[in-house]
């Protein structure tokens, strides 16, 4: 009781520490993405439910799952008693003045809530040092930060829904984690990624217990995922609306990468045709120069590869599927709830390295889980160090503006130093110094393996965060000195093709680590 | 190389606080205070530049602008004419606008900070049209100014006290030193007025904190310097001066040859008085003209509502009407120095470090409540050496911010600050709770916490009050008037315990030397 006590404490306790500054960030720079949020307050609220797939006041359509709609209807409640003006469908587009910033971004820092609770249930039962860990690492995250509260979305409220449900999980409580996923997946149809490795995993884990019982069991869970989608998306089957709602969610109109790349595989991919187009021109081929461009949102039929064959959904669709497959055998062979966060967190990252039009936000949906998975072992930690850095460093570019740019430095840097201090407390130096109290009086060998087994990132770990810096000083200070105006995107694809190279070597870890994941059960 | 016993001690602490499960900080602070210290540092760092995207002091506010068009003007000036020119009158410099009335050192700051300014943003400083420049990139650029300064003197002036500090006078866990750490960076009032409201106190008590950090670590003449400067870049400086007088004056009587060491402080005193002037000290006429500039009698004993003696008494006691202003010049004289008397005489009769720093406490509380022309901001400066003995007098300094804090308030509210204030004041009790709770817990005295809450609860009305209703036509500053007695009330009740608890001091140290001569 005490225990749990103290861990709402300083759960609290960090939480208001992250919203006191988050108050302070409020006049920050924000995207169009405000905008966009501010319109669907207005839409849902003087709209009837039948039009708000149907709209189009705005060129910011609706295009997220009914429950999130539903979430913006709420706020609109209170943003009409604050400001009539707020939600009116015409009067209020392009609004902005501070009622509404100050409307919208506390209910950004409020509805972090739900992360606050994810975070809570999942590390109540960890001993003080691991829960501190994640404490710092998912509620202090920089890139929920520059995500939610500068830039401007409710990452933090969906990714706490996906926290609560793998904490169910995780204590085998599976039929609530169950339907916490399918709530998820009606708030933000991105995160079905990983719907292929819960349903492999419930299947396995929940249903499989003989035949009749296992029968039953995937009736009801069957039952609560048809219920929960019923609930979402019933009124618009009602209606016959079904089709226009999953058009405006899924537009696969747009181009295969995003204005800005994502530190993906398809760097490397549209990189390799670059070079081979360039290559083959050189040596006397005719190439011709592709009619359409890679981050343009139309891509139309012409192919913007000259070389490589052409990208479509469905290939990106069958590559994800391929790179989840291990694990799915995985889950499907040895369904254990120790593992499931990192399961998911791997579909994830295959959804983000192979995925079609991914924004570079999405590197949230792994980062954010494995945070969870960092404080099980040292080779976790030394991983995730890297790879959060990465991640949070491929993020810089949403914010451009010259007066954001010590704050996302800053953030980086202290998120940096606490993780280092964070894990080096929980892996290095208690180790050693447990170490040291039960075998001082054996050999002096045996503290230097301690030490030498302490968290350190390796040679290569540290000369690719100094590459990473290297990165920065071209594209901020030498770019602009040496090249002036010319090529202007170049910093942009080094960030790009540096960050993939990180995300790329992280996966495979995962891969290998999933792979031949029996070295980790004494972890737990 | 070489001290080996001292990684073993290092080690044997390192155990001991990982016995300690109540210290909950210990992550953080484990590998070293040097880490702990950057980690506050750059959290410290990230508070500041996100209160500098608020609007600064008369921002868009013509024709007069703030402090933000102030400092702005100065650069304009600095890098624009000669340097005999910036403090007169002339064609090109109208003293009526924004004219310079801080010591030279300000001067130089201004200067280099708007080479800076015309090396990015020429526009922001040119002569005559920059008059109420504001664009994007040069509010930018001056809020950067204001975050360099910080980080380049108060911070590192702030490592030096704390090293100093706990070489000479104390000894604390790792986890107290960076408690006391996150205290003196993350001052919620400091950082409103500095990167808020816009101004660059931070240099002149940057170079304060090192001037005491000197004090603690025994250079003097280092000290004397430092303090030099910081005098020389603001004149409020002086609020401390009788301090640093006090005890190093105290501690000359007790060397073996107190005249040659008074001697020698004076000297370098006056050599660095001499650099810095040098420009003004080639003619009376240059030299006067520049000091008429940094005493603005003229303004009269106090302006708008401050929490001070003369402001709170005028309720009842007209003084600007009773008496001239020459008089009150020297009722406020005495007035000042019979306050910091009993902590000065404390000081010379028995000079301790401890004691030094309750002296510069009681001091710079003196001129705050008794001296002539006082502004809100002033509050700075006895709130340094409060968070400075964070760790001896955590009430005193939770108390003493949050009236501080309040006592802003008005101002802060034209300058469109309250979010950040809000948002400070919470960060400041969440962080001053974050103490290890096997240290902070002691008997509660229940008069104590009704009266405490009591108080908090009348500030807490007026908050509300303040933003929420109209002051009657009648007393159009009724509501600030209340803020203020508030405020006086607070900061009478914490000068009169202060300058107890320098006298109790000395009876402390005196009970433990008898202890050991027995």
């Amino acid at each position: 009781m005490k225990v749990q006590n103290s861990c709402w404490c300083s759960l609290w306790w960090s939480f208001a520490i992250a919203a006191c500054v988050k108050l302070l960030l409020i006049p920050s720079y924000h995207s169009t993405d405000f905008e966009v949020h501010r319109h669907w307050l207005a839409l849902t609220h003087s709209l009837p439910l039948s039009q708000w797939y149907f709209d189009e006041t705005s060129p910011w359509t609706l295009d997220y799952p009914p429950f999130f709609a539903h979430f913006e209807h709420f706020l609109s409640v209170f943003a009409n008693l604050i400001d009539p003006q707020i939600v009116h469908l015409q009067k209020g587009l392009n609004y902005s003045p501070n009622t509404v910033v100050y409307f919208q971004r506390i209910t950004v820092i409020l509805s972090d809530l739900s992360l606050l609770y994810g975070t809570y249930r999942l590390t109540r039962n960890l001993d003080s040092g691991r829960r501190n860990l994640i404490q710092v690492l998912v509620i202090w995250s920089p890139m929920l930060v520059i995500v939610d509260h500068l830039h401007f979305q409710y990452n933090g409220f969906l990714l706490g829904i996906l926290l609560i449900s793998l904490s169910f999980l995780g204590e085998g409580r599976d039929l609530i984690g169950g339907f916490a996923f399918a709530v998820l997946l009606c708030f933000k149809h991105l995160f079905a990624v990983a719907a292929p490795v819960y349903f492999v995993y419930l299947l396995r884990h929940y249903c499989w217990r003989g035949l009749v019982r296992g029968f039953g069991r995937l009736l009801i869970m069957g039952a609560v995922v048809a219920a929960v989608f019923a609930a979402a998306y019933g009124p618009f089957v009602y209606q016959g609306q079904i089709h226009q709602v999953l058009s405006r969610m899924f537009p696969f109109g747009r181009g295969l990468c995003h204005a800005y790349w994502a530190p993906n595989f398809w760097v490397f991919y549209i990189l390799l045709d670059k070079g081979l187009a360039f290559l083959l021109r050189n040596l006397g081929f005719n190439i011709r120069a592709p009619a359409a461009s890679f981050t343009g949102g139309l891509v139309g039929d012409s192919s913007p590869f000259s070389v490589l064959p052409q990208i479509t959904p469905i290939t990106t669709f069958i590559m994800v599927l391929l790179a989840l497959s291990p694990c799915l055998i995985k889950a499907c062979k040895d369904p254990r709830p120790g593992m499931i966060t990192r399961w998911v967190a791997y579909a994830y990252m295959c959804g983000f390295l192979f995925g079609w039009h991914v924004h570079e936000k999405a590197s949230l949906h792994f980062v954010i889980p494995l945070a969870i998975v960092a404080v099980q072992s040292l080779e976790d930690a030394r991983h995730y160090f890297i790879l959060s850095i990465v991640s949070c460093y491929s993020l810089f570019p949403l914010l451009f503006e010259a007066q954001e740019y010590p704050l996302k430095m800053l953030l980086l840097l202290l998120h940096s130093i606490l993780m280092w201090l964070g894990f080096s407390a929980q892996f290095n130096d208690i180790g050693v110094a447990v170490k040291a109290t039960s075998y001082r009086k054996k050999s002096d060998s045996f503290s230097e393996d301690g030490q030498k087994a302490g968290f350190d990132i390796g040679w290569v770990g540290k000369s690719y965060l100094v590459g990473l810096v290297i990165v920065e000083i071209w594209g901020q200070f030498l770019h602009p000195l040496i090249l002036g105006d010319k090529l202007p995107f170049l910093p942009l694809i080094l960030i790009s093709v540096y960050c993939a190279i990180g995300v790329l070597y992280s996966w495979i870890w995962q891969l290998r680590c999933i792979i031949r994941s029996e070295p980790f059960i004494h972890n737990f | 190389m070489g001290s080996k016993s001292k990684t073993k001690k290092g080690k044997e602490e390192k155990m001991k606080e990982i016995a300690d499960d109540d210290d909950v900080w210990w992550w953080l602070v484990h590998k070293g205070i040097w880490v702990s210290f950057l980690c506050v540092a750059l959290f410290a760092l990230l508070v500041r530049v996100a209160v500098s995207l608020h609007p600064y002091s008369g921002a868009g506010n013509s024709p007069k602008f703030g402090d933000f068009e102030a400092q702005r003007h100065w650069m304009e000036i600095t890098i624009n004419l000669p340097i005999k020119e910036w403090y007169s009158n002339t064609t090109s410099n109208d003293l009526g606008y924004w004219g310079l009335d801080y010591p030279p050192l300000t001067a130089y700051q201004s200067y280099v900070h708007g080479l800076l300014l015309r090396l990015f943003h020429p526009d922001s400083v040119a002569l005559f049209t920059s008059r109420g420049h504001e664009s994007y990139l040069g509010k930018l650029l001056m809020r950067w100014t204001v975050l360099s300064s910080d980080a380049l003197i108060f911070f590192p002036a702030v490592w030096y006290f704390v090293i100093a500090y706990y070489a000479s006078c104390r000894r604390g866990s790792k986890s107290e030193i960076a408690w006391h750490i996150v205290m003196v960076l993350v001052n919620p009032c400091l950082i409103l007025i500095d990167h808020g409201h816009f101004q660059y106190n931070c240099i002149s008590l940057g170079l304060t904190v090192g001037a005491i950090a000197s004090v603690l670590s025994d250079k003097d003449l280092v000290a004397c310097v430092l303090y030099c400067l910081a005098l020389s870049h603001k004149q409020m400086s002086a609020y401390f001066a009788p301090a640093f007088f006090s005890y190093l004056f105290g501690k000359c009587l007790r060397r073996q040859n107190p005249l040659f060491e008074v001697l020698k402080l004076g000297l370098v005193v006056l050599g660095t008085f001499y650099v810095v002037w040098w420009p003004y000290l080639h003619s009376r006429d240059a030299l006067f003209g520049v000091l008429s500039r940094l005493a603005p009698f003229e303004r009269g004993i106090y302006e708008d509502y401050v929490a001070n003696f003369w402001c709170t008494t005028s309720v009842i006691v007209k003084w600007k009407r009773l008496f001239t202003t020459q008089s009150l010049k020297l009722l406020s004289l005495g007035a000042t120095i019979s306050a910091c008397m009993p902590s000065m005489v404390q000081q010379i009769r028995d000079p301790s470090k401890q004691g030094f720093l309750y002296g510069l406490l009681n001091s710079a509380f003196a001129f705050y409540l008794f001296s002539f022309q006082v502004h809100e901001k002033s509050i700075l400066l006895p709130l340094l050496p409060a968070t400075l003995l964070a760790i001896e007098e955590p009430f005193l300094l939770k108390w003493m911010m949050l009236y501080a804090l309040f006592s802003m308030f008005p101002l802060l509210y034209r300058d469109k600050l309250i979010l950040p204030y809000i948002a400070l004041s919470a960060l400041f009790l969440l962080l001053f709770h974050a103490r290890n709770r096997s240290q902070d817990e002691r008997e509660t005295k229940p008069l104590k916490t009704y009266v405490t809450t009591f108080f908090l609860l009348c500030a807490f009305i007026l908050h509300v009050v303040y933003l929420n209703m109209q002051a009657p036509h009648r007393y159009p500053f009724l509501f600030e008037a209340l803020i203020m007695l508030l405020s006086f009330s607070q900061f009478v009740i914490l000068v009169i315990y202060s300058n107890a608890k320098q006298w109790m001091l000395k009876r402390e140290t005196l009970v433990v030397k008898e202890k050991k001569l027995l």
